[in-house]
């Protein structure tokens, strides 16, 4: 459902994206690692249209749409979320609230009468145990003084609120214990299902423990350079990247 | 944003359609216009025009001959272009026939379709909320609903003409004894022209059922609003008032010096809640209402308890600090205000808070939001005297900056002379990141949504202080006053 071609961008004149191509179908998971510097970060932000970030060339096609000409909260309205590497805390902006306006905008675009407040908060309610976020938490601003494991968790509840047909883990695992990361991973988990996708963007094979991927990307220097099954991930585990860039002969 | 609306004066109807401020728009009602100009024979026809007592002439005449004296005062924070003080009309009033109607039935449907207009049709607020409504239309009371009710529990809600009238000895009584006809440049002005404003009685041990509130607008070109306010709480009693106020385009600046005078007495209780919608002017600065404003309350009682909660929007400049004179013994005082300054808006605005009895204390919560090229400005101060034992004040100012054109300022003075005094002050400065509006969009919100969300947080504190129906009304306002102030 999503289809990269070709996809190069800038940010401050700086070209890190050079020539990306990518396929993924309904009901796959994608995982995407690369040494620090390759571009991961750029291309979830490109992805989700962040203004920093200049597309120079190429394209992106999301259920058959060119996704470049959807500003980046009809992107979101469209299906696609990001798992943010480093979520920002919005100080009196309470979770009930935020995820309120956020959920009747989707529904609106999508032609759905706004839901009630009795409703809403069942929803929240349900989807918090996904993820087993505190109902302490989630009464708060958002984000704000969470602890690193929290927001993360609180990134995947947004996930289970907004059921997005794309969801982009960006380093979803950075920052995490491993109880914490079991309880994100497992929460990513419950939430797959044939009509929808994953990326998870990620430095470690240890994620992939938990969240089994079906496809593995090697982004390096802005480019995809290797793709294969889940043992790329293992391999890449145990010997590290040098040998791909040896292979790549440098 | 096109009302329909006529007018005999020039409006540029391009300008208003440009602009968002949805009152845009005046009234084809006759209005009876003073020639412009102040003079003693001035004073003496509107003094006329009221049919007012003597006694009320002499305090306006004594009024004018200081303001005569006077020079206008520079001090503030503020840029505010010269006021040709002579090229002003000082009265309007626009019923067409000498006796003001009785009923609704005989209010010229014009004025109803006005008010209908600004969105408090009378009728509806009459039957469902059971608010009083004192609508002052142009420096003159229109009418005034729910008299008879709350006249059956002895609580006198009318327009100051009337209770100069009716209730004679009462304003004698009262009339500057908080805000005195010397205090200050606008109030010596406004004490000689004064047009019309509320009354308010509230007797010993009455606490008053409803929300009284009053609405009210300027209309004609070059017309300042005048308007005085006196609210008395006996011993015991309880009133809720609301203040709000909206105001069509305007390419000329108005000035809006008005005055309000709240005395609180033992034990009773006064909470005095305003949202200010005024012109702001255009986005380029021009035209705007002068807001420059006198309110202070005397907490007169032993155990008197004032407050004033504010949300302030509009006006080109705004220079208001409603205070209190905490004289009763452990009386109380408290002032919540959101101040909200954008294009080229200018504000400074805060308080002062007098403690001169015993175990006094005062809550300041000062929210600034600035964006655009505007400043806002808050000017504090906290005294207390050398016999106000046991006095505490907590103060808290924070401003909001949106984009880097704007100005946030911060002016609090604290003149103690009794050290059992505990006085608190707390300070922040913060903006609105681009990472929080990003992280808004990512989740569908659009940019506007997402400033009106953050504001809103930002100014929870205040707004929770406002009754109910202005609470809604006050939120909406915060995110059209902010709307294209980021992007």
């Amino acid at each position: 459902m999503l289809k990269i071609k070709d996809l190069h961008a800038t940010i401050n004149g700086k070209e890190i994206l050079k020539g990306i191509n990518l396929e993924v179908k309904p009901g796959e998971i994608h995982a995407i690692m690369g040494p620090n510097g390759s571009g991961k970060s750029t291309l979830s932000n490109v992805l989700v249209g962040h203004p920093a970030y200049v597309v120079t060339k190429g394209s992106v096609s999301f259920k058959e749409k060119d996704l470049f000409a959807f500003s980046p909260e009809d992107r979101s309205k469209e299906g696609i979320f990001l798992s943010f590497q480093y979520p920002v805390e919005i100080p009196g902006v309470s979770m009930v609230n935020f995820m309120r306006s956020a959920i009747n905008e989707h529904r609106k675009y999508n032609g759905l009468e706004p839901l009630s407040a009795s409703a809403f908060l069942k929803l929240m309610r349900e989807k918090r145990s996904i993820v087993d976020l505190d109902v302490k938490l989630a009464n708060r601003s958002v984000n704000e003084g969470f602890s690193g494991g929290e927001k993360k968790r609180n990134e995947i509840f947004q996930m289970a609120m907004l059921q997005p047909t794309l969801s982009i883990l960006d380093e979803t695992d950075s920052g995490l214990d491993i109880d914490a990361l079991r309880v994100v991973a497992e929460g990513v988990n419950k939430l797959k299902s044939p009509t929808n996708s994953t990326i998870v963007i990620t430095h470690y094979q240890r994620l992939l423990d938990y969240i089994k991927p079906d496809v593995v990307h090697v982004l390096y220097n802005g480019r995809i350079v290797k793709t294969a099954g889940p043992e790329l991930a293992l391999e890449l585990e145990e010997r590290g990247y040098d040998w791909i860039k040896a292979e790549l002969g440098e | 944003m096109q009302e329909e609306f006529k007018g005999k004066n020039q409006l540029d109807v391009e300008q208003l359609t440009k602009e968002k401020y949805k009152y845009g728009f005046t009234t084809d009602v006759e209005t009876d216009i003073i020639e412009k100009g102040l003079n003693e024979d001035v004073i003496r026809i509107i003094s006329a025009k009221n049919e007012e007592p003597d006694w009320l002439l002499d305090f306006r005449l004594k009024a004018y001959r200081h303001w005569l004296t006077l020079e206008v005062p520079t001090w503030a924070h503020l840029r505010i272009p010269a006021i040709d003080y002579q090229g002003l009309s000082y009265y309007a009033d626009p019923r067409a026939k000498k006796d003001g109607p009785t009923s609704l039935d005989e209010v010229d449907p014009e004025l109803l379709k006005t008010f209908n207009k600004l969105g408090i049709p009378l009728e509806e607020q009459m039957a469902l909320s059971g608010i009083a409504v004192d609508a002052v239309m142009d420096s003159v009371s229109v009418k005034t609903t729910f008299k008879d009710t709350l006249l059956e529990k002895g609580i006198i809600f009318c327009s100051f003409s009337d209770a100069v009238k009716d209730h004679p000895d009462l304003v004698r009584k009262y009339m500057g004894s908080v805000v005195g006809y010397r205090d200050n440049f606008y109030a010596t002005l406004n004490s000689a022209v004064f047009s019309d404003g509320s009354f308010v009685y509230i007797p010993k041990g009455v606490r008053c059922p409803m929300e009284l509130s009053t609405y009210f607008r300027i209309n004609a070109i070059n017309t300042g609003q005048f308007e005085r306010t006196l609210i008395v709480a006996e011993d015991d009693s309880y009133v809720s008032y609301l203040e709000g106020c909206t105001a069509p385009s305007r390419d000329e600046n108005q000035l809006h010096a008005a005055i309000v005078e709240i005395i609180v007495n033992k034990n009773a209780e006064v909470k005095y809640s305003t949202v200010q919608n005024w012109y702001p002017g255009d986005e380029n600065g021009k035209g705007g209402v002068y807001n420059f404003v006198t309110k202070r309350g005397l907490c007169k009682g032993d155990n008197s308890k004032l407050s004033w909660t504010q949300v302030e929007t509009g006006s080109a400049i705004t220079w208001k600090y409603p205070s209190c004179i905490l004289r009763g013994d452990d009386s109380q005082a408290e002032f919540y205000s959101v101040a909200v300054t954008n294009n080229y808006q200018q504000a400074d605005t805060g308080t002062k808070m007098i403690h001169l009895g015993k175990n006094t204390k005062s809550t300041i919560i000062s929210k600034g939001i600035s964006a655009g090229r505007s400043e806002n400005s808050y000017r504090g101060l906290v005294k207390v005297s050398a016999n106000a034992d046991g006095a505490r004040n907590y103060s808290q100012c924070d401003s909001l900056l949106m984009g880097d054109k704007c100005g946030a300022h911060t002016f609090p003075y604290m003149d103690i002379h009794n050290d059992t005094a505990v006085v608190e002050h707390e300070a922040t400065t913060s903006k609105i990141s681009e990472d929080q509006l990003f992280y808004c969009n990512q989740r569908g919100i659009s940019t506007e949504e997402a400033v009106g969300l953050i504001v809103n947080g930002y100014a929870k504190e205040v707004i929770n202080k406002l009754p109910m129906e202005f609470a809604v009304e006050a939120q909406k306002l915060l995110s059209i006053s902010l709307e294209g102030s980021v992007g």
